[in-house]
């Protein structure tokens, strides 16, 4: 569904100064997988997750998307988005909209749905996490975890084909980071694909088909959740895994 | 001749607080329309400025940009009468004077509400255009949806307080043949051949419509602070 070929992205700092943060990319993401991305701070994991949707412009490779190329000045880059769904670690949940119109606005503005439409599926989607109360409430009204769970609701609004999470629960306080990870999980038993970064390794290990290990701009290690925490081979993340667990 | 006198030949002989009633009216138009140009074009200035200042450089863009930076140059550099008076003599000269005025202080509200919605546009969190973009909206639809309203919203007394400004700048309007409030003095005063009394009057309106402009300043500070929906 996804292939990285060789993907790198070099930032340009305001002082002219030249930083390398992907030093070389490669992996095929099939249908249904649910990648756990881990790795240091820094280390370039939301560049790479950024990538995927063109939100941050590849500096070199190759990145496919359903067999086409999406890092490619002919691709209409707004489509390529509406198919994959982002959620971020601060939410970014519209303030100045209801939690209602929070989920409807993309599909109605992009004519995807009408306005009822949209409102049923707001509706049932709320349902499904859990907060069908909140629709007519606004965002700074609502604790971390539930403005988490709207933001995938909102995303979900649009059927995407992918959805990428950049530390979903980082911001969070830790008495809410389980009902937003139940809400991946559930996500992921229902066989859509993901891609995560994460730092609740309980969670990549329980949920991920694969882990990867990105670190100074590299997956330095990739492997099925079991063998990958219980038999790290690169000694980085024996490291990195010996800090965090 | 005492002041009570002075009054009642300054308003009520020949009904002469119908001049006022007719500056204040031609007062209030120009500012209003010119505030509601203003806000238009100067949101227009503050995307191109915005955009550029983020990495679009496109040639139409380039271009864009120049005409922008060349505008905001010149109306700020200008007093507002000079423009006034070239916008009435040269540019548009066979030009009704209200329409003028409405046009010439419009443009130059613009250049100074261009800098408010700017930093408006720019307060709003990259978070919010992230996401935007990320659900497949275009830029386009980001800025009209997303960005603007919570910029108008950051914004709103700063506009407001331009709106203020703007009562008492198009004073000047007198100048083009326009009877604005001011002006209306002055006719009255040359009818009665006396000063005080009728620029006491127009200051006194003057200072009642920037007053209450103020209070109504204050309850909008106070509605948005509410609907931050805390
Ligand atoms: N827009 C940017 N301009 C310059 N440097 C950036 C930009 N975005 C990220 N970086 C740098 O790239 C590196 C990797 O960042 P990031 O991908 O956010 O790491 P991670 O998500 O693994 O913590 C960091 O050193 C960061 O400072
Ligand atoms: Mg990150």
């Amino acid at each position: 569904m996804i292939i990285v070929k060789n993907l790198q992205k070099t930032f340009q700092t305001a002082t002219g100064e030249k930083i390398q943060v992907l030093r070389g990319i490669d992996i095929h993401i099939e249908k249904g997988e649910k990648i756990a991305v881990i790795g240091p701070s820094g280390s370039g994991k939301s560049t790479f997750l950024r990538c995927l949707n063109l939100l941050e412009q590849p500096t070199g490779g190759e990145i496919f998307f359903e067999g086409q190329q999406i890092n490619d000045s002919k691709v209409d880059i707004d489509k390529l988005r509406a198919q994959m769904g982002m959620v971020f670690q601060h939410f970014n949940l519209f303030p100045h909209l209801s939690v209602k119109r929070n989920i409807t606005l993309a599909p109605t503005l992009l004519k995807l749905k009408s306005q009822e439409e949209a409102d049923e599926e707001a509706i049932r989607l709320l349902e499904r996490v859990g907060l069908s109360d909140k629709a007519d409430a606004y965002p700074n009204q609502l604790a971390g975890g539930q403005k988490q769970r709207i933001a995938i609701v909102r995303s979900l609004a649009m059927n995407p084909k992918v959805m990428l999470f950049d530390e979903p629960t980082s911001a969070l306080d830790p008495e809410m980071v389980g009902e937003v990870l139940d809400v991946i999980k559930e996500l992921a038993d229902d066989g859509m694909t993901l891609v995560i970064v994460t730092h609740e390794m309980g969670f990549a290990r329980e949920v991920a088909s694969r882990v990867i290990f990105i670190d100074e701009g590299k997956i330095q290690e990739e492997n099925e959740p079991e063998e990958f925490f219980t038999h790290p081979k690169n000694p980085r993340l024996q490291d990195f895994l010996s800090k965090v667990l | 001749m005492n002041f009570i006198n002075k009054i009642q030949e300054t308003l009520l002989t020949d009904q002469r607080y119908l001049y006022l009633f007719d500056g204040l009216k031609n007062t209030v138009i120009i500012t209003v329309c010119a505030l509601i140009l203003g806000v238009i074009l100067g949101t227009l200035l503050a995307i191109i400025r915005v955009n550029y200042q983020n990495g679009a450089r496109g040639a139409v863009m380039q271009i864009l940009n120049a005409i922008a930076g060349l505008y905001l140059t010149v109306i700020r550099g200008t007093p507002i009468m000079v423009q006034l008076m070239i916008m009435y003599y040269v540019i548009w000269q066979s030009g009704e004077p209200i329409p003028v005025a409405i046009v010439s202080f419009g443009i130059n509200s613009a250049a100074y509400v261009a800098e408010v919605i700017r930093s408006g546009i720019q307060s709003v969190d990259k978070g919010q255009t992230e996401a935007g973009r990320s659900l497949g909206l275009s830029s386009r639809q980001t800025m009209v949806r997303i960005i603007l309203p919570q910029a108008f919203k950051n914004v709103a007394p700063a506009i407001f307080n331009e709106f203020i400004a703007l009562v008492k700048e198009t004073s000047v309007a007198g100048y083009v043949g326009i009877q604005d409030l001011t002006k209306s003095g002055d006719i009255i005063r040359s009818q009665t051949y006396d000063a005080v009394t009728p620029l006491l009057f127009v200051a006194l309106v003057y200072l009642v419509i920037v007053i209450g402009l103020t209070q109504i300043l204050g309850i909008i500070e106070r509605r948005l602070a509410v609907s931050d929906h805390r």
